[in-house]
C-alpha cells in the first residue's frame, strides 16, 4: 500500500509523460507481482465496484474525528471530495502522528480486507474501515476512501501504463495491451503472464486492441492522392470486435466490455464465421438496408431484459470493416489493400445480419466532399479515410486512419442550472445545464461539461455563486443571463427529456457574451433540426 | 473596548484604529502586509522590526513611531504593547489593557517555527480577537523544515529545467530563503519584487540564502527562482524556456488547488495559524470571549460557541481566502 501511495503521489506530482512512465516502470521493478497486478488494474482505468456507501464512511469519520455534521459539510464543500476530507480530518485529529503499524501490501489489503466487505454487515464494515484508518497515513487513507467508494482514478492513460509495463518487461506495448484485454483478473500469476516472453497467448476470447482514427482537421487534399485512400461511411453505432475462436464467439465493445449477451440477434452472424476469425466493425440498429438512430441502440443496451419487442424495434447488424485474424493467424500487419479483399470474401453471403462496410466511390476529393454532405440524411457521422497501405495499428497513432466528420449541429442556449464537477473540477461549478425558449419558458435541452478555458470556468463559477436563484441539493438554478453556443453530433426524439429531444455529445463551443438570453434559439428550431435529420424515432409512431 | 468601524477595528478608549482600511488619525499596525498597513493615516505605531518595512510601503513622509516587543505605552485611557506573532518579520499581536480588561488583537499569526521572526507568545487576556484565515479542521501544517526539504529536493531534481516557485514577495519568500539557508548555500534567483524585501530582512539580521536578481538572465536551467504570483502568465515568464512551476501556500493543503491552478507542484507552507494552532492559541490565552475575523471566521465562531465559549465575528468585511502573505 505504501509503495502504491508513493506511486500515486509521484504520478500526481508531474505533468511530464516521460516522468510518469519512469515512475511506473520503477514501481514495476520493485513491487511484488501480486501488488503490481492490482496497480496495473487501476492504472488501466478499471475500478472496484463500490464496497461501502459514501454516507456510511462520512458517518464513521465524523464519529472518529468528533466533527459535527455542519463542520464536516463545510470541509467537504471546500475540499470537494469525501475521501480527501476524511483523510485530512483524521490527519488533523491525530496531529499528523504517523501510524505505528506498517500498512498491509496492496493485494492483501484489497483481497483480504476490502473485497470481503462486499457481503459484510454494517458493523463489520465499520470495524474493518476504522481499523485500517489506524494503520494508514494521510495519503493512504485518501486512497482507501477512493477504493471503498469505487472512485479511484489515477492521472495516467491506460496507454501510458501499458507503455511503462512494456518498458519494464522488454516487450512491445502491443503485446502487453493484447494480454490485458478481455477478462483480465489481477493476481500474481496474471501479472507474471503479462511479462512472459512467449508471445503465444491462450485466452481464446481475447480481442485485439482497437485501432482508433484521429479527427481530420482541414481538408483531405493534404493527405495526398485520392487513390491511396479507402473511403467508408462513419457509422454511428457501437465499435466492436467479433472474436470467433475454439467453438465460441465473443462480442467485445471498444470499452473492452464483453457484450455478447446483449446481441442474441447477431448469434447467426458469428456462428457462420469460420474458426479463428476476428472482425472489427460497428454494431448498428439496422432495418431495411439503413441504419436506425443511435438512440434506439442505446435504449436497447440500457434494458436489463431483451424483450421480443426490443429486438424487433431495433434489430442489430454488424457492419464489418476490418479483418484482424484469419484461420487463427494474426493478419494485422498485412496492408489494408490485402486485408479488405479477404474480409469481403469472408463475410459475403453468410448472414443478413453481417455485411461489409461499403466503399464510398468517388473519383477525387471534391466528389468525396460533396458525398460527405449527404452523411446526415444517410444517418452516418461522416466519412472514414483509411490508407490502403496501412497495417492495423494499436491505439490512436496519427497518419493512417482519419475520421472526417460532418460539421456538428449548433445552437445558442441559455445557462439555467449548474452543479459541481468531478475530480479536478470538484470545487467548481462545471456541470452546466442549458435551455432553449419554448413560448415564454426556458426548457432544458442539454448538459455540457467541457469546452471552456480555465479562466472562463473560474469567471463563470464566481458569477454562478453570486447569481444563484435557488438550490436543489448540489444543483443551483441561476439567473438566465448567459448564452453559450453548443455543438452536438446527433439528435433524436426522447420520452425521457422534458424537451422531447435528446442531443448527442453536446459540448460548449463558445461563450456568446455578445448575445442576450432573448437571442437564444427556440425548442421549435431544435425540433426542426430533428426533422431535417430525417431520423424520426419509429416507436413514437 | 474594541469595535468595528467603517475604517476597521477601533479602540475608542485609546483613540486609535488597528490596521485601518482607510486613513485615520492614529493607526496601530500589526504587520507590514498591504491589507493591514495602508497609507494615508496621520500617525502610525508599530513594533521596531516592522518600521523599515512599513516605511517602504508608506513612503518617507509617513509619521511612524515604534515600540520594542513587550514595551508598554499609555495611549488615551489604555496601555498598549506589542508581542511576537510569528507571522513574518516585524509582525505583532497588540495587547490593550484598560477599563474593559485585557484585550489582544492577534493580527495574522502562526505557531510554527520561522527563522525570520521570534515565535508567537500567547498573552493572557479576557478577549482575543483572532484571525481565522484557515479556520477549518482540514488545515494542519507539516513541519516547516520538512517542507523546506521538499522544496530543495524539487529544485535539485529539476537539473534541466528552471524551478519557478511562486509565493508572496514579502514574508513567504524571505521565510523560504531563510529555511533553505539552513540546508544549502547555493544562491537562488529572485524576481525584482522580492529582492528589496530580502535586503530589508538581511538588514534586520536575518540570514537568507544568497540571492541574485533575475534581471535580464534567460533560461536559468537548474536554478531556483522565487517570484510573486502576480508575475505568473506575464511576459516576464518568456525568459524561461523549460521550467516547472510550484506554488507555496496553505491553500495547497487541498489537492485540487494545485491542479485547478495548474501548478506542477504545491508546497503546503502558510504564515497563518492552522486549525490546531488556532484552538491551542485560544486555549493558552485563557480568553473568555473570542472574536474572529478573516477567512473561515463563521466556522470558528460556531465551533467555539458549541464548545461553550463566548464567540462572535468581527470586522468581517474582508474577502475570504487568498489572503496576502498566506
Amino acid at each position: 500500500m505504501r509503495r502504491f501511495a508513493q506511486l500515486y503521489e509521484a504520478l500526481d506530482a508531474t505533468t511530464s509523460t516521460n516522468a510518469k512512465v519512469a515512475a511506473m516502470a520503477a514501481y514495476f521493478a520493485e513491487a511484488p507481482p501480486a501488488d503490481a497486478a492490482w496497480t496495473m488494474f487501476f492504472l488501466t482505468g478499471q475500478r472496484l465496484k463500490r464496497l461501502i456507501a459514501p454516507r456510511l464512511l462520512a458517518v464513521w469519520a465524523m464519529e472518529r474525528t468528533q466533527m459535527p455534521g455542519w463542520m464536516f459539510e463545510e470541509c467537504i464543500s471546500l475540499a470537494g471530495d469525501l475521501a480527501e476530507t476524511i483523510a485530512l480530518l483524521l490527519d488533523t485529529t491525530r496531529e499528523g502522528a504517523p501510524p505505528g503499524i506498517a500498512p498491509p501490501p496492496l493485494s492483501q489489503l484489497i483481497e483480504g480486507r476490502l473485497l470481503p466487505l462486499r457481503d459484510a454487515g454494517e458493523e463489520e464494515k465499520r470495524r474493518a474501515v476504522t481499523e485500517l484508518w489506524d494503520q494508514l497515513d494521510r495519503r493512504e487513507i485518501f486512497l482507501l476512501g477512493k477504493l471503498l467508494t469505487g472512485e479511484l482514478r489515477i492521472g495516467v492513460s491506460a496507454t501510458l501504463a501499458i507503455r511503462a509495463l512494456a518498458q519494464h518487461a522488454g516487450l512491445p506495448p502491443a503485446t502487453v495491451a493484447h494480454r490485458l484485454m478481455g477478462t483480465w483478473q489481477p493476481s500474481a500469476e496474471a501479472f507474471a503472464a503479462l511479462l512472459r516472453a512467449d508471445a503465444h497467448d491462450a485466452d481464446v476470447s481475447r480481442p485485439y486492441p482497437f485501432f482508433l482514427a484521429s479527427p481530420l482537421e482541414g481538408e483531405p487534399d493534404s493527405l495526398g492522392s485520392r487513390d491511396e485512400w479507402l473511403a467508408e461511411w462513419k457509422w454511428d453505432g457501437i465499435r466492436a470486435q467479433i472474436v470467433r475462436r475454439a467453438g465460441g464467439a465473443y462480442l467485445w465493445s471498444r470499452g473492452e466490455e464483453l457484450i455478447t449477451d446483449r446481441f442474441p440477434d447477431l448469434s447467426g452472424a458469428w456462428a457462420s464465421l469460420p474458426e479463428g476469425t476476428v472482425l472489427d466493425g460497428e454494431v448498428l440498429a439496422f432495418a431495411q438496408g439503413a441504419p436506425l438512430p443511435f438512440s434506439l441502440l442505446q435504449r436497447r443496451i440500457g434494458r436489463k431484459v431483451l424483450t421480443a419487442r426490443v429486438l424487433t424495434e431495433a434489430p442489430a447488424a454488424f457492419m464489418a470493416y476490418d479483418l484482424l485474424e484469419q484461420r487463427g493467424e494474426d493478419v494485422r500487419a498485412l496492408p489494408l489493400r490485402e486485408r479488405r479483399p479477404r474480409l469481403l470474401e469472408l463475410v459475403s453471403g453468410r448472414s443478413e445480419r453481417l455485411s461489409l462496410s461499403p466503399e464510398v466511390q468517388a473519383a477525387d476529393w471534391p466528389e468525396l466532399r460533396s458525398l460527405r454532405r449527404e452523411a446526415r440524411q444517410r444517418g452516418v457521422e461522416g466519412l472514414m479515410l483509411k490508407r490502403w497501405s496501412s497495417p492495423y495499428r494499436v491505439g490512436r497513432p496519427r497518419g493512417d486512419w482519419w475520421k472526417w466528420k460532418i460539421d456538428p449541429y449548433s445552437i445558442d442556449a441559455v445557462l439555467v442550472y449548474a452543479q459541481p464537477g468531478h475530480g479536478r473540477r470538484a470545487t467548481l461549478l462545471t456541470d452546466l445545464t442549458f435551455a432553449l425558449w419554448d413560448g415564454g419558458e426556458l426548457v432544458p435541452v442539454a448538459k455540457a461539461y467541457s469546452g471552456l478555458t480555465d479562466e472562463e470556468i473560474d469567471q463563470l463559477d464566481r458569477w454562478i455563486r453570486q447569481n444563484t436563484l435557488e438550490r436543489f441539493g448540489p444543483v443551483r438554478a441561476v439567473k438566465p443571463a448567459h448564452v453559450f453556443e453548443l455543438h452536438f453530433e446527433g439528435i433524436g426524439e426522447s420520452t425521457r427529456h422534458r424537451s422531447g429531444v435528446a442531443v448527442r455529445f453536446p459540448r460548449i463551443a463558445r461563450w456568446r457574451t455578445d448575445k442576450k438570453p432573448e437571442d437564444a434559439d427556440t425548442l421549435e428550431g431544435l425540433r426542426a433540426l430533428l426533422k431535417s435529420a430525417g431520423r424520426e424515432d419509429p416507436d413514437r409512431g | 473596548m474594541i469595535a468595528d468601524s467603517a475604517q476597521g477595528l477601533h479602540c475608542a478608549a485609546g483613540g486609535f484604529h488597528l490596521d485601518p482600511r482607510e486613513p485615520v488619525e492614529r493607526a496601530v499596525i500589526t504587520h507590514a502586509h498591504g491589507d493591514h498597513a495602508r497609507a494615508g493615516s496621520a500617525a502610525y505605531l508599530c513594533v521596531s522590526e516592522c518600521a523599515p518595512l512599513l516605511r517602504r510601503r508608506l513612503g518617507p513622509e509617513a509619521r511612524v513611531e515604534t515600540l520594542a516587543y513587550g514595551e508598554r505605552r499609555r495611549i488615551g485611557d489604555v496601555e498598549v504593547s506589542f508581542h511576537p506573532a510569528g507571522h513574518m518579520l516585524g509582525s505583532a499581536q497588540v495587547r490593550i489593557e484598560g477599563a474593559g480588561g485585557v484585550w489582544v488583537v492577534s493580527g495574522d499569526y502562526k505557531r510554527e517555527r520561522d527563522p525570520t521572526c521570534p515565535a508567537f507568545e500567547p498573552q493572557r487576556c479576557r478577549t482575543l480577537i483572532t484571525e481565522a484565515t484557515y479556520a477549518l479542521p482540514l488545515f494542519r501544517w507539516e513541519e516547516p523544515a520538512s517542507v523546506a526539504r521538499q522544496i530543495l529536493s524539487w529544485w535539485q531534481s529539476n537539473a534541466e529545467k528552471a524551478s519557478l516557485l511562486f509565493c508572496y514577495a514579502l514574508g513567504k519568500a524571505q521565510r523560504i530563503l531563510a529555511e533553505l539557508a539552513l540546508l544549502t548555500d547555493r544562491p537562488a534567483y529572485v524576481h525584482g519584487a522580492v529582492e528589496p524585501y530580502a535586503q530589508a530582512y538581511r538588514d534586520a539580521g536575518v540570514r537568507l540564502l544568497p540571492t541574485k536578481l533575475v534581471g535580464d538572465s534567460r533560461g536559468l536551467t537548474g536554478e531556483l527562482i522565487l517570484a510573486p504570483i502576480t508575475a505568473r502568465g506575464t511576459p516576464w515568464m518568456k525568459r524561461f524556456s523549460r521550467f516547472e512551476s510550484a506554488f507555496a501556500s496553505g491553500l495547497l493543503r487541498i489537492r485540487g488547488t494545485r491542479r485547478r491552478r495548474g501548478f506542477d507542484r504545491g508546497f503546503v507552507l502558510s504564515d497563518h495559524a492552522d486549525w490546531p494552532g488556532l484552538l491551542r492559541t485560544i486555549r493558552e490565552t485563557g480568553a473568555e470571549q473570542v472574536l474572529a475575523t478573516h477567512g473561515y471566521h463563521e466556522s470558528l465562531v460556531r465551533w467555539l460557541r458549541e464548545s461553550g465559549l463566548e464567540a462572535a465575528p468581527i470586522g468581517t468585511a474582508q474577502p475570504s481566502l487568498d489572503p496576502e502573505g498566506d
